[in-house]
């Protein structure tokens, strides 16, 4: 396997996938048909799609959980399939945010969202500091000593995004985000997503089921039987 | 900080398993320690026997066993007489047994003897042992096991004997044993001549030349030194060996319930894991948490089972009946031993969980669970 990093190109482009096929079962299942997508530094991007059409998958593929069968994923100009250091390329490139949050729950909302910055070796000091302002923007800033356990579901889901931020990636790739949600927290975690992507110039890739959110997004991306349908 | 809340969190979860499997290396380190010091005590009780403040043990080249050790008895005398010695005591020991007691130890010793002459007498006067062939005197245990007390006849092996005194001893062993004028325990034992010759020098500084002067003019005996016997005596060495063996099979149990331990926490929070790792943790970070969960469930195991071993040496010793056989005095060193031992096969038995850990892939992991 080749471990040094092929450089695509310098351009405004964050993510970059070109002819992706992904498979699963040994070809048995397949996921994605021949993806080819470019997304903006900076843009929010939603994909949407029925159930099974290759969303998650899409974002596994940019945010370096699995690699493709065949093509290419490019974030930043470096192909991540190559990518020389993916533990590297997790810590400060991507960050996460899942449809259930996600979170460790015998730990502090303070200590989850820590998480990143200690795997990444962030002096504390900074790390917390970081974690004040996020929680301040995120308006967790009283929840952060309380256990997980004691959150609600909308605490629970902007914390996990206060730790997607944490080592100021480049982009982030969000999976059914307010799926598990309510109506109205639904709204507003969306809206705080969008907000805290504004402000601090991520790329937001998101996978959704919600036409309304998704057209709040600087783009829409179809997806069906894991091709793309619609890039709008 | 927070590495520790993740190591102590994923422990305080299960608390019950953590508990067991504490509770099974705390065990194993108790069993271990009690072991190696009984043993130890034991070893250092015989050796005691054997030197009674004598410096150098003389006995038979290549025997396995001292029971099997024949020492002429013109030796013991002619080595007495050298200049260099302070006095050679000639010991003869067998085991004998009564109806009720298959094994009691016996110790075929002069009047002189310092076994004899050192203890206390709680019955009897110690002039009067050697003066008649089938007279006795009996360690206090003895007695006490034997149903017997001073004046009376006790039958031992094939022989009636004449009880003359009673004596009490520092030594479980001996207390515990029979002591018979020398010439009666060869005609008893049917030998001619002694076990061993425990020798007193009057410099101690003499032994190396009183070792060359054996091997000359005896070259089918040995002299040893107390430490140097202690430590190349056959059956001291099997004992220790023993004692390390029983210990590290404890331990060896030990380690594989942290493994268990460790493989059930590794196989319930495979999720966790993933999370780790989509939060950028590598797979040295991530074997670093199931490692030293496994080292704290170790270290605390081990540290119950030193106290446990502890308290478990000094109720022993409470026992009337072991009385000088077990040695609280445990040192620093085979502590540190029993320790560290107990850290690496805990902290092995992570060795499959953490391999099974850097391999959990976090794609499938969240994707399925």
């Amino acid at each position: 396997m080749n471990t040094v990093p092929r450089l695509i190109d310098q351009g405004p482009v964050a993510i970059r996938v070109s002819n992706v096929w992904k498979s699963y079962e040994d070809g048995a299942i397949p996921v994605l048909n021949g993806i080819d997508l470019q997304v903006e530094a900076g843009q929010s991007v939603a994909l949407c799609g029925p159930s099974g059409c290759g969303k998650s998958t899409l974002l596994h593929l940019v945010g370096g959980l699995d690699l493709p069968d065949s093509g290419t994923v490019a974030v930043n100009g470096v192909e991540v399939n190559r990518y020389r250091d993916m533990v590297r390329f997790m810590r400060h490139e991507v960050g996460f945010v899942f449809q259930l949050h996600n979170l460790i729950p015998d730990l502090t909302m303070e200590e989850n969202c820590l998480l990143p910055a200690m795997a990444a070796g962030v002096d504390r000091l900074s790390a917390q500091h970081r974690l004040r302002q996020l929680a301040e923007r995120t308006g967790l800033q009283d929840r952060m000593r309380h256990s997980i356990q004691k959150l609600s579901g909308g605490e629970r889901q902007r914390t996990a995004i206060c730790r997607a931020l944490m080592n100021r990636p480049g982009i982030l790739l969000a999976d059914e985000p307010t799926g598990s949600l309510d109506e109205r927290t639904s709204a507003a975690i969306f809206e705080l997503l969008m907000d805290l992507a504004d402000r601090e110039g991520v790329t937001l890739l998101m996978a959704t089921h919600d036409s309304s959110l998704a057209a709040a997004c600087d783009r829409i991306i179809e997806m069906h039987d894991g091709r793309i349908r619609a890039n709008g | 900080m927070i590495f520790l809340r993740l190591v102590l969190v994923n422990l305080l979860r299960h608390r019950i398993r953590s508990l067991i499997s504490i509770a099974g290396v705390a065990f194993s380190v108790a069993a271990m320690l009690t072991v190696i010091s009984i043993l130890g005590g034991a070893i250092g009780m015989f050796s005691g026997i054997l030197s009674s403040g004598a410096q150098v043990i003389v006995f038979e080249r290549n025997v396995s066993d001292l029971f099997f050790s024949d020492v002429p008895t013109s030796a013991a005398t002619e080595i007495s007489m050298w200049s260099s010695v302070a006095h050679a005591d000639p010991v003869l020991f067998g085991v004998v047994s009564s109806s009720d007691h298959p094994i009691i130890t016996c110790f075929g010793v002069t009047a002189e003897d310092a076994r004899v002459r050192g203890a206390t007498w709680l019955a009897g006067n110690p002039d009067q042992f050697g003066r008649e062939g089938a007279d006795v005197v009996l360690g206090e245990r003895a007695a006490e096991f034997l149903g017997t007390t001073i004046g009376n006849l006790v039958p031992i092996g094939h022989g009636n004997f004449h009880v003359i005194g009673i004596v009490k001893t520092k030594n479980g062993f001996e207390d515990g044993g029979v002591f018979m004028p020398l010439a009666e325990a060869q005609k008893f034992f049917h030998k001619d001549g002694s076990s061993v010759i425990t020798v007193k020098l009057r410099n101690k500084d003499d032994a190396a030349a009183f070792k060359n002067s054996i091997r000359t003019r005896f070259p089918s005996l040995i002299a040893l030194e107390d430490a140097e016997f202690s430590r190349s005596y056959s059956q001291f060495k099997i004992l220790k060996a023993t004692a390390w063996a029983v210990g590290g099979c404890g331990l060896a149990l030990g380690g594989l319930g942290v493994a268990n331990t460790m493989i059930m926490s590794v196989f319930t929070r495979i999720r966790e894991i993933a999370i780790l790792r989509v939060n950028g943790f590598s797979n040295g970070q991530i074997a670093a948490t199931i490692f030293a969960e496994a080292a704290a469930v170790a270290a605390t195991g081990a540290l119950a089972g030193l106290v446990l071993g502890c308290f478990a040496l000094y109720t022993l010793k409470l026992i009337p009946a072991l009385h000088g056989y077990v040695d609280v005095s445990i040192h620093p060193l085979p502590m540190a031993i029993v320790v560290l031992l107990a850290l690496i096969t805990g902290i092995a038995g992570a060795l499959y969980p953490a391999a099974h850990a850097m391999r959990i892939r976090a794609v499938e992991a969240l994707r399925f669970e």
